[in-house]
Formats: C-alpha cells, structure tokens, sequence
C-alpha cells in the first residue's frame, strides 16, 4: 500500500479497492490472447483444444455451485447430460442450429436445476451429496430406458448439426468447434466476472463461509441458493449441449458418474472459488489425462485417482501455497498483487 | 408508547431440559437493556428465539406491536431485529469493506444484482465507511477477515449487524473473550450506538453492564427471575445470591 | 409372489452385509468414503482368483474374502484414511474417489474388464418348494449367513464393551481420550471390520450381483441409500433400509422391468426431502 491511496478519503479508498478487485490483469487479457490465437495454430489438436474449452466451462459451472455457493455436488453431469441429449434430440429431429440449441439445451438444464434446487437447499453434506447423486442416476436411468428417445445404451445417433451462425460449418480438423466452444466459454466469463464482484456474488460466498450468519444480516440465503445453483444448470446444460454439437453424438456416457467426479477433481486441480480455477483445472487433467493416456492407454483412471488422493493428502491449501510461490517467483508482480490484498 | 420488543409467555424445551421459560419482556423504544444470568441460564437460547435461529415451544414475539413469530430470520432483519453472536461469526474470506457492504446492499434491496459491481449504485460505499469508521475499522478495511485481530473482528461482528439499521439491536456479549485492556472500546462502542435503537446487551462483567444500562433483567435456568432498574437489581439480594456470588467463583 | 419376496429379502440382507461398515464409517464416524464399494469388489475377486487359480472351494473362500479386505482396509486406514477423519466433506469425497478410480484401474488390469463368474457348489445350486415359496438354496444360504451376522453386529455393538467404547469415541474423542478409550485403535478395528464384511458381502454377492471392475461405483448409489435412508442413530435403520431396498428392487426388476432402477432412485430422493436424516433416525434431532 502506498501513501498516496492512504491519503485518500475512506469513500474513495473504498471504491479502489473493490474497482481493482474486479480490475482486468494482463495475465488474463494475455490468456484470452493466446487462447483465440491458437485458432490458427497446431489446428491438429483443435478438437482437444474444444474438449478442454468444454470441459472448462462445465468446470466453472460447477464452480458456481461448490467454489462460490460451498454445494457439494456429486451429481452435476445431469445437467451437462440433459443439455448433450437435448441439442442431439434436437438436431436428430431437424433443428440443426447450433445457437438456438444451446439456449434450449440452457433452459431445459435450468428447468432441471430449478426444481432440483429445492431439494438441494436443506440438509447437510451428505443429503446433497445422495440428492444430487441420485438426481443423476435418475436422469441416467431415464435416457437408458427410454431408447426410442435417446437410443438408450447404444447413444444418439444421426444428428445433423447445421453451421454457427448459418455461416461456418464444423470441419474435421475442428477449428470451428474450439473458436465456438472458446467464445462460448468466454462470454460466459465475463458474465461472471461481473457477477461474482457483483452483491450476489459476494452473497454466496458469504452464504458458503457462514450461513447462519448470512442469514443474521439480511440475506435471503434460500433465494440466492435457488438463483445460482439453477445458473450452474444452465451453464453445465450449454456446455454439455456444446459437446454433443462439436462431436456429433450424446450417449449414456455424458451422464455417467464419472463425469460428475471428473468434473470435481477438475475444479479442485485448478482451484475452486475462483473464476479461473475450472479453466486452469481443465488445461492441466486434460494434457495429463492425454500423456497418460499415451503412456498406458487403458488404465489413466489409475493415475488420475493417485492423484487425486496425493492431492487431497498433500492439503489443497498447502499445494495452492507452493504454487503461488512459484508463479510468485516467476512473475514478480503477480506476487505484489497478492500481497496487496 | 409503543414498546419496541415484547415477548409473551415464551417457552423453549430441549427434550427434557426447559431452556426458556416463560419469558415475557417489555422493552420501549430505545430503551438500554441488559440481560444477565450465569452460564446456562439460556440467555444466548433466548436471542436464538427472538431472531428465529430456533423455533419457541410456545410464546409470542411482537417487534413493534407485530407478531413475527412465523418470519424467517432474514425476514426479521428486514423488519429490523438484528443480533451479534456470542462467539464471531463471520465470513473469513471476505474484507471487511465487503462483510459490511453485504449487509448494506441487502437493506437498499440491491442484494440480488448480479449485473453491477459492488458499490457502484447508490449511496453503498458512504453507509460502509460510516460504520465501518464508527469502530474504527477503516483502516485494515482491505484485508480478509481472517487475517484481522480477534479485538478488530470482535469489532467487525458488531459493525456488520448496525449496518442493517436496526431497530433493536441483541447484543450477545460483545465483549467475550477480548482481553480487559480492548473491552473498554468495545462497550464504549456500543455506548455510542444511536439513541433511537433498542438494544439488548448480554454482559458477564457487572461494572460494564451497571454502566451501560437502564434496566436489567436477570435470567436464571431459563426464566425471569427479576427486573428492574440498575439500583434495584444492585440492591437485590437473590441477585447476588445466584449469579454475583457464582460469578465470583 | 412369495417368492419374489424372499429373493428381495436376500438380495436386501446381502446389501446390509456390504453396507453396514460403511453405516458406523459414514453414520457414526461422519467419513464420507465412497470407496467401500472397493472393499466388496476385493472380496469378490478374492472368492474368484482363489477358486479359479488355486481351487479352492467356494465356502472355504469366504473367510480368506473377509480378512484380506479386512487386512487391507486396516492397512488403509493406518496409513491414509486417518489423515483425513477431521477433514472436510469435499476432501474426504475427493480423496476416496480417488481410491475408487484407482482400485477400478488397478482390478481392470489385473484381471481384465470382463465379468467375472463364481460356480457355486452343488448343494447350494436350485430351488426347492417350500409351502408354495419357491425358494433357491442360494438365497436361504445368504438369508442364514447374513442374519446371523446382523445379529452379531447388532449385539456386538450394543452389548459389548467393544461396542460401549465405539460409541464413546465418536460421542466425543476427547473425552473418550481422557476415559483411556484408545480412539485410533478402536477407529482402526472398526473400519477393518467395516472393510471385511464388505469383502465378505462382496464374495457372497458375486453370484448375484455380478463382479467387473466396475462394481464400486455400480453399487455404490445403493450402499449409500442403504446408510442415508436408514439413518445413522443405529444399525437396525440401515438393517430394514437394506430389506426394503433389496425388496424394492428386486420387484420392480420383475414386475416393471421397463422402469429399472428408476423406483429406487425416485424413492430414495422422496424419503431425503421428506426425512434428510433419514427414515428411521429418531425424530428430535
Ligand atoms: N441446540 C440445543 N440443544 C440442546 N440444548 C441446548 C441447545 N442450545 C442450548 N442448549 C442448552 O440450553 C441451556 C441454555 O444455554 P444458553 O447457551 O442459552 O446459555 P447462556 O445463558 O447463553 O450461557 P453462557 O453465559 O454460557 O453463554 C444450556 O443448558 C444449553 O446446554
Ligand atoms: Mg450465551
């Protein structure tokens, strides 16, 4: 802190701070940079590079829930599932168009997520967990049981997904898939940039720290929980919807577990509560899960456990401390930064 | 002249045990009020009542001559019966411009936007800095609550519930667990509250409460044992009896 | 009719069986460990290797699938669990799916994904009519088997000192502490036992259940409805938990195949909103 913000009025001081929390660093203009840049490089791993902006955006969707709201969720692929099957159910059926499917596959994933809030809003820990865990059974029993709908366990077959904006159609390399996927992903952060500087946003993460005392000073913690946890639904709907349309085909797999644990340990890799954290989280599982995968290609889940139990043994916090050391080391002024707060 | 607070007839019971019993208490608007008791007399059980935290057994709750015993407890802050918890409760993660801006925000009804940041309509950040100066916290304002002094948050706890502008304000010993040195900023704090609001003040150290109140109403293994002004209860043997002479110990 | 019934009383029991560790982990000990499905899937390929690779018979395989689940879960909890017992809930669930990925991984490679098949001794093979109950010889096996163990556990957890200890423990370990309990070893006992009933449960559930690598996540949603609509004040919740889910499911198997696990699903989440701590915790709590 230096002396000229000190002697600065309160008011004032005040509104510096909370205008540079919401500030844009370089790092993350030179992020969103090179993020659009590589559109037109390394254009072989394009449909990778789509499969982890996809992935990203389910893992800040779930971020809004775990990282900002504290619901544990063991059960959040229903809305990426249910967003897959509808833009494919869609599609099959003639509505190609891969916008005006994401805002269906939105709504129906919100639709979901506003009648599964109430459930989700009492009890403790573990009844959220199985709720939300049994939630996703459900929906993943239905769509296996329902195969004149959904082709059951054999997945959806023949979508035809038109071009984005009537314009650019999907190529096999998949640069169109990663530029939309991209620039879905980042609309929909500076959404939540905005919002989670927002009363709301700073809300839930009072609701998460403290909800008694939430409640003690005025916030309707019900009503914000309802708001964000059927925003995740939407945002986990578009991007399961974003996934079916980039690779043609929904299965029964977007609604396995799997994909609802994946998700979590994404999040936590790269850091919950923290807009960026399902971004980073989703880069770094999905190059591991590849050079695992090249090394011994059936059994990556074995590594990916371990590491998951390494990370949680070695203390998340801890392990968040080290790395900021580093980085801090690295790039002197992202220390400052933090030290400033 | 309408009372403030009334409670009628309260009664809470855990199982067997009878936390509350029969609490009726009258307190006009702006009145000075201390609610004293030994350990376990249910004195924390009765705020939990008042703002909804618990459910009464039985009883009536009338905040301004209105009956709120089925509101929420946001609810009732909205109204304006606000508290502070014995032990911090606060938000570790958050500064304390944000603690109190929440608290803010939510009373000017901009609790829900989520399209603008904090503080950039109306008068949010004044109301923040005026009380967040009030307790003298303007200056670690920036740091999370975590990294605050336990006087500074013991501080904050209260600053956050006035930022709701209340009208009656329970203070659950303010002071507990602040070493004898920082005590005397915190009552004095709370002693320079506004004259309109109603407070209610849970207090072991009797000089401070002698100092700070009007009335007193002593609370023991759930019920009213007696009330009255300052002099009344300093004279009253049975006071002394079960909680000066426990208090001793 | 009849029969159905006594086949869901079976496949009830035998979930008690395979859940009831994860009750006193979970219900007492509050430790999410949505690896104990694991535990099972040891047991059963432990039934499988023996008697397939080494011959074993089948009945003399079920105390080796009980202690060496056991013998594992201790060594896990010595050296992993027990760092995580004060953690958070978003921990704990991280961490032991973690060991669930792993163990799946790990079983896939050592025995391949294929299902496995137990080839149960001929005296438990067939049915035979009992007062117009059809009634498999399996599933009296399993019936007798179980019971005797729930009741076992039941005693043992009332009765015993053992027991008594337990519940000071997980009351209040600091107290427990003063008291001279020794919380770790009590802790460590209990979840090896946990463990090992579950390897048990798994050995004697391969037949009807079926046995692939997949099996800890498979069974997993079942294990956990069994403890969360059973409650956690005590081991006869999850007991009538277990027989109505196993009822449950086994008849809606039969009578509406169509809609699957759908009913279990659906019920469990209407006893969750109706009762979050669970059908048969005691009321005032
Ligand atoms: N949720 C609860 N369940 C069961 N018993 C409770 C509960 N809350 C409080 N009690 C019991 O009610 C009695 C009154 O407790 P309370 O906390 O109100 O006392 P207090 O007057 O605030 O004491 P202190 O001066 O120590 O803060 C105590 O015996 C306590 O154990
Ligand atoms: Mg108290």
């Amino acid at each position: 802190m230096t002396d000229i913000t000190s002697s600065l009025p309160p008011v004032a001081r005040a509104g510096r701070f909370l205008a540079g929390e919401a500030r844009w660093s370089w790092l993350e203009i030179g992020f969103w940079v090179v993020a659009f840049g590589l559109a037109f490089f390394f254009r072989s791993n394009h449909l990778l590079f789509a499969e982890i902006a996809i992935l990203a955006l389910f893992a800040v969707s779930l971020d809004i829930i775990l990282g900002y709201a504290g619901i544990v969720s063991l059960g959040h692929a229903a809305f990426f599932g249910l967003g897959a099957y509808t833009v494919g159910i869609m599609a099959r059926s003639g509505w190609g168009d891969p916008l005006t499917g994401l805002a269906a596959a939105g709504v129906t994933a919100g639709i979901l997520g506003f009648f599964t809030s109430f459930l989700v809003l009492r009890g403790s820990d573990l009844t959220r967990l199985m709720i939300t865990l049994g939630v996703a059974s459900l929906l993943h029993e239905t769509a296996n049981k329902l195969d004149w709908l959904t082709g059951g366990a054999d997945g959806l077959q023949g979508m035809m997904v038109g071009p984005v904006l009537g314009r650019f159609s999907f190529d096999l390399y998949g640069t169109t898939a990663y530029v939309y996927a991209l620039s879905v992903l980042f609309v929909v952060v500076l959404g939540l940039r905005i919002l989670v500087h927002s009363p709301f946003g700073h809300a839930l993460r009072a609701i998460r720290d403290n909800p008694l005392r939430a409640r003690a000073i005025g916030i309707p913690v019900n009503r914000r929980l309802i708001a964000a946890y059927t925003l995740a639904a939407v945002i986990a709907g578009i991007a399961g919807a974003l996934l079916a349309q980039t690779s043609g085909f929904a299965s029964l797999d977007v609604l396995e577990f799997h994909r609802s644990a994946d998700v979590m340990l994404v999040l936590v890799i790269g850091g919950s509560g923290r807009l960026y954290g399902g971004i980073l989280g989703a880069i770094v599982f999905r190059f591991a899960q590849d050079a695992i995968s090249t090394i011994t290609p059936q059994y990556w889940q074995f590594w990916i456990g371990m590491g998951l139990v390494i990370l949680v043994l070695a203390g998340r916090d801890r392990l968040e401390t080290v790395g900021r050391k580093i980085v801090g080391r690295a790039l002197p002024w992202i220390a400052n930064k933090e030290a400033a707060r | 002249m309408t009372l403030a607070l009334e409670t009628r007839g309260l009664m809470k019971s855990f199982g067997g045990l009878i936390a509350t019993n029969d609490v009726s208490l009258q307190l006009p608007k702006g009145a000075r009020h201390a609610l004293i008791g030994p350990n376990g007399a249910g004195k924390t059980t009765l705020i939990n009542l008042l703002t909804g935290v618990l459910a009464p057994t039985s009883g009536e709750i009338l905040l301004d001559g209105r009956d709120i015993g089925s509101l929420g407890v946001e609810q009732r802050v909205g109204l304006g019966l606000t508290r502070t918890f014995q032990i911090n409760q606060l938000f570790p993660d958050l500064t304390a411009i944000e603690t109190v801006a929440l608290a803010v925000s939510e009373r000017q009804g901009r609790g829900g936007d989520w399209w603008r940041r904090v503080g950039t309509k109306g008068p949010v950040l004044e109301e923040v800095i005026e009380v967040l100066d009030r307790f003298d916290l303007t200056d670690r304002m920036t740091e999370q609550t975590r990294y605050l002094p336990y006087g500074k948050q013991r501080l904050l706890e209260i600053a956050v519930a006035l930022a709701t502008k209340p009208r009656v304000l329970l203070l659950d010993e303010p002071a507990a667990g602040v070493p004898e040195g920082e005590r005397e900023e915190i009552l004095n704090a709370v002693a320079d509250l506004p004259k309109d609001v109603t407070v209610v003040l849970i207090e072991h150290d009797m000089d401070l409460v002698f100092r700070f109140a009007e009335s007193i109403s002593v609370l023991v293994a759930g019920a009213v044992l007696t009330e009255g002004t300052v002099a009344e209860i300093k004279a009253d043997p049975r006071v002394k009896a079960v909680y000066l002479g426990e208090g001793e110990v | 009719m009849l029969t159905i019934l006594f086949d869901g009383i079976s496949t009830g029991m035998l979930l008690f069986v395979l859940a009831c560790g994860l009750a006193v982990t979970l219900g007492l000990m509050n430790f999410v460990n949505l690896a104990h499905g694991a535990f099972a899937m040891v047991g059963g390929y432990v039934t499988v290797i023996a008697m397939q690779r080494f011959g074993v018979p089948f009945l003399a395989t079920l105390p080796l699938a009980f202690l060496i689940a056991a013998a594992i879960g201790l060594v896990l909890e010595r050296t992993l669990y027990v760092h995580l017992y004060g953690r958070s809930h978003l921990d704990q669930v991280m961490f032991s799916i973690g060991l669930v990925f792993m163990a799946m991984a790990g079983m896939d490679w050592f025995m391949g994904s294929s299902p496995q098949n137990v080839i149960l001794p001929e005296a438990l093979k067939g049915r035979f009519d009992f007062a117009g109950i059809g009634i498999g010889r399996y599933r009296l096996f399993l019936v007798v088997i179980c019971g005797i163990l729930a009741v076992a556990l039941q005693l043992t957890l009332s009765k015993t000192r053992f027991g008594s200890r337990l519940r000071a423990a997980v009351d209040d370990q600091r107290v427990a502490r003063g008291l001279g309990i020794r919380v770790q070893t009590i802790f460590a006992a209990t979840f090896a036992v946990g463990s090992g009933l579950a390897g048990l449960g798994g050995a004697l559930g391969a037949e009807i259940l079926g046995l692939d690598p997949s099996f800890p996540v498979k069974y997993m949603v079942f294990f956990l409805i069994v403890v969360t609509v059973g409650g956690t004040s005590s081991i006869v919740g999850p007991f009538l938990a277990a027989l109505m889910l196993g009822i449950a499911d086994v008849g809606s198997k039969y009578y509406v195949p169509e809609l699957g696990s759908f009913v279990i699903y659906a019920v469990m989440i209407a006893v969750l909103i109706v009762r979050p701590n669970g059908l048969f915790a005691r009321p005032g709590r």
